[in-house]
């Protein structure tokens, strides 16, 4: 006999409060999400005491809203999962607290989830993951590539030594003067464009799996800087469109690279970044011409969610893994495997 | 009638559980140590010890703030979540009032105080009457210099209690002269059971969902902002 799994993910990391719940770790019975986009856009980024007294009026209504939708009670369900770092600390003890004292209430066991381990999870929402595998985590704080070999194993093969590619988006965007968040902004005006400013790309050492933005982004600066002495002005469309070319470009090379020294069955792109329509559309065509299956999650998964903290929860629950009472925020937490 | 009282709205933890007027378990500390590793734990060893299960409690009462902004949220967070997800009346009670009921008996004004930072006090004042607490001054985040000089005109000993008060004595002394009390320490750490008695007399929280902490200050973000707002207004 089989018996169902379902686990209640929890997610406040940064400036989304959400819970969902997930059946047999890849069936989306419920996914509630509360930005807080909306009030953080006039500060132009994320306050972290802003964020978390946002969190704290929305926590207990996204619970319920996740086990209304799904129409199951807490005894319905095999365990917590809750995002336990890395995130803004504040804000992950919201979600952290709130996961207990419900697991506590109704006699469930807790897990701690990697944010980034929920990200590259949120694939098997769509489909079953297949190992060896690489994936690309593009997001606001993140930009690497990680090799797993099974469920639970990580191997960090390559990651930013300065910016990660969301920050440098966002942080290009205001330059360019678009309202925060400006990722999805650039995309717009790139995509729209006719021409793109010729930037460089920064390809590191020969072998290097590594990544950095944060030259191209003073690049974008000194650009604007030039044109703007000279009493110019620049084409935004022009700048958004040669920064997200040089982005697109390195990520895409990098990855495709990796999969075939790798030789991985298959690929998955994972972050707020992976929203990005230009780079979905390189990686799609990169990797239909390399004959490896690649998979990116619909947009609405790309960005934090509470299904992909749940996602991963279940191989983690399944193989054993448990916090306790005593878990606490861990804003720097390093991705570690749990199946090793 | 079991309650559940919680306040980690400072650096102390308090966690109680009370049965039809007795305490059955109280567990105080005044230890700096992260709320998140000991106020969930604490309270599941306090269950434990009292041997009840977490759905047997009735309602549960929580230290609302003013406070640590984390600490405060933790507390809330945590009752809140208890409350609706057990179906229990939720009751939040002033942090300062809290510790003001230490001195439940005292004949005269008590001004609990939490320090707040920089020469700055979250303070209120407060007066038993009639076998009740009431407020006669609203808590607050003052400058300790201000506060003091608005007690002076009230001409009457005050009792000062808190943990954090040590670190204003001097200032304190100084100004109030004989009508400075000071409280000893066996009633400077705010108690869960002490809590719990303010709440009996307490209106619950009519939407758990929309309850919060009682900040008592606007985060200093959303400050610089709307000065902005006002400034960008006046050069319009
Ligand atoms: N279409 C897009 N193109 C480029 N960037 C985008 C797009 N959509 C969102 N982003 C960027 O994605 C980032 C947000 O992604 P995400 O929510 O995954 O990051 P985070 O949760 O803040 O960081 P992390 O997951 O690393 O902790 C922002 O930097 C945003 O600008
Ligand atoms: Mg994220």
């Amino acid at each position: 006999m089989t018996t169902d799994i379902y686990i209640l993910g929890i997610e406040t990391s940064c400036d989304e409060t959400a819970a969902s719940i997930i059946k047999n770790g890849h069936e989306i019975v419920s996914n509630i999400v509360a930005s807080q986009i909306e009030s953080q856009k006039r500060f132009g980024g994320v306050v972290p005491e802003i964020a978390s007294r946002h969190h704290v009026e929305q926590i207990t209504l996204v619970i319920e809203e996740a086990l209304h939708v799904a129409g199951l009670e807490p005894a319905d369900l095999n365990a917590v999962a809750v995002t336990e770092g890395p995130g803004l600390v504040g804000a992950l003890l919201i979600g952290i607290n709130a996961a207990k004292a419900f697991a506590f209430a109704n006699g469930l066991p807790i897990i701690g989830v990697h944010h980034i381990a929920g990200h590259i999870y949120a694939n098997q929402l769509m489909q079953q993951m297949e190992f060896p595998l690489l994936a690309l985590i593009v997001s606001g704080g993140h930009t690497e590539l990680v090799y797993m070999k099974d469920h639970g194993s990580f191997e960090l093969i390559g990651e930013t030594r300065d910016d990660a590619a969301g920050e440098a988006y966002d942080k290009v965007a205001r330059v360019l003067g678009l309202p925060y968040p400006g990722g999805p902004q650039i995309d717009k005006l790139a995509l729209a464009s006719d021409d793109a400013v010729d930037f460089p790309r920064a390809w590191l050492e020969p072998d290097s799996y590594d990544f950095s933005f944060s030259g191209l982004k003073s690049a974008v600066i000194n650009y604007k800087h030039n044109i703007e002495q000279k009493g110019g002005t620049i084409v935004p469309e022009h700048v958004a469109a040669g920064f997200q070319k040089s982005v697109i470009e390195v990520l895409t090379a990098k990855t495709v690279r990796a999969a075939k020294q790798y030789d991985v069955k298959q690929v998955i792109a994972a972050g707020g970044v992976a929203a990005n329509k230009g780079l979905r559309a390189s990686l799609d065509a990169a990797f239909e011409q390399e004959n490896i299956p690649f998979y990116v999650p619909p947009i609405s998964f790309c960005t934090d969610n509470a299904a992909m903290i749940a996602a991963a929860g279940t191989p983690m629950y399944m193989a054993g893994v448990r916090g306790d009472m005593s878990m606490n925020g861990r804003p720097g937490m390093q991705l570690t495997s749990w199946n090793e | 009638m079991i309650w559940l009282g919680i306040d980690t709205a400072n650096t102390p933890l308090s966690v109680a559980i009370v049965k039809d007027g007795t305490v059955l378990a109280e567990v105080n500390s005044s230890m700096a140590v992260n709320h998140s590793l000991r106020a969930m734990s604490t309270i599941e060893e306090l269950f434990a010890t009292v041997q009840l299960q977490p759905k047997e409690i009735d309602a549960i009462a929580v230290s609302e703030g003013p406070g640590s902004y984390t600490g405060v949220r933790i507390g809330v967070t945590i009752a809140k979540t208890l409350a609706w997800t057990l179906k229990k009346p939720l009751v939040g009670v002033s942090s300062l009032k809290t510790l003001a009921a230490n001195a439940f008996y005292f004949d005269g004004a008590i001004c609990p105080i939490v320090d707040a930072r920089r020469n700055n006090v979250y303070a209120g004042l407060y007066e038993y009457e009639d076998g009740h607490l009431n407020a006669i001054k609203e808590d607050g985040h003052f400058a300790i210099e201000d506060l003091l000089d608005s007690l002076k005109e009230y001409e009457r000993p005050v009792l000062y209690i808190g943990k954090d008060v040590a670190m204003h004595e001097v200032a304190i002394r100084e100004k109030m002269g004989e009508n400075a009390i000071i409280a000893p320490f066996p009633l400077q750490l705010p108690r869960a059971s002490s809590l719990i008695h303010m709440a009996q007399q307490s209106e619950r929280e009519e939407n758990i969902h929309a309850f919060t902490p009682e900040y008592r200050r606007i985060a200093e973000a959303e400050a610089n902002w709307l000065m902005q707002q006002r400034k960008d207004k006046a050069s319009e």
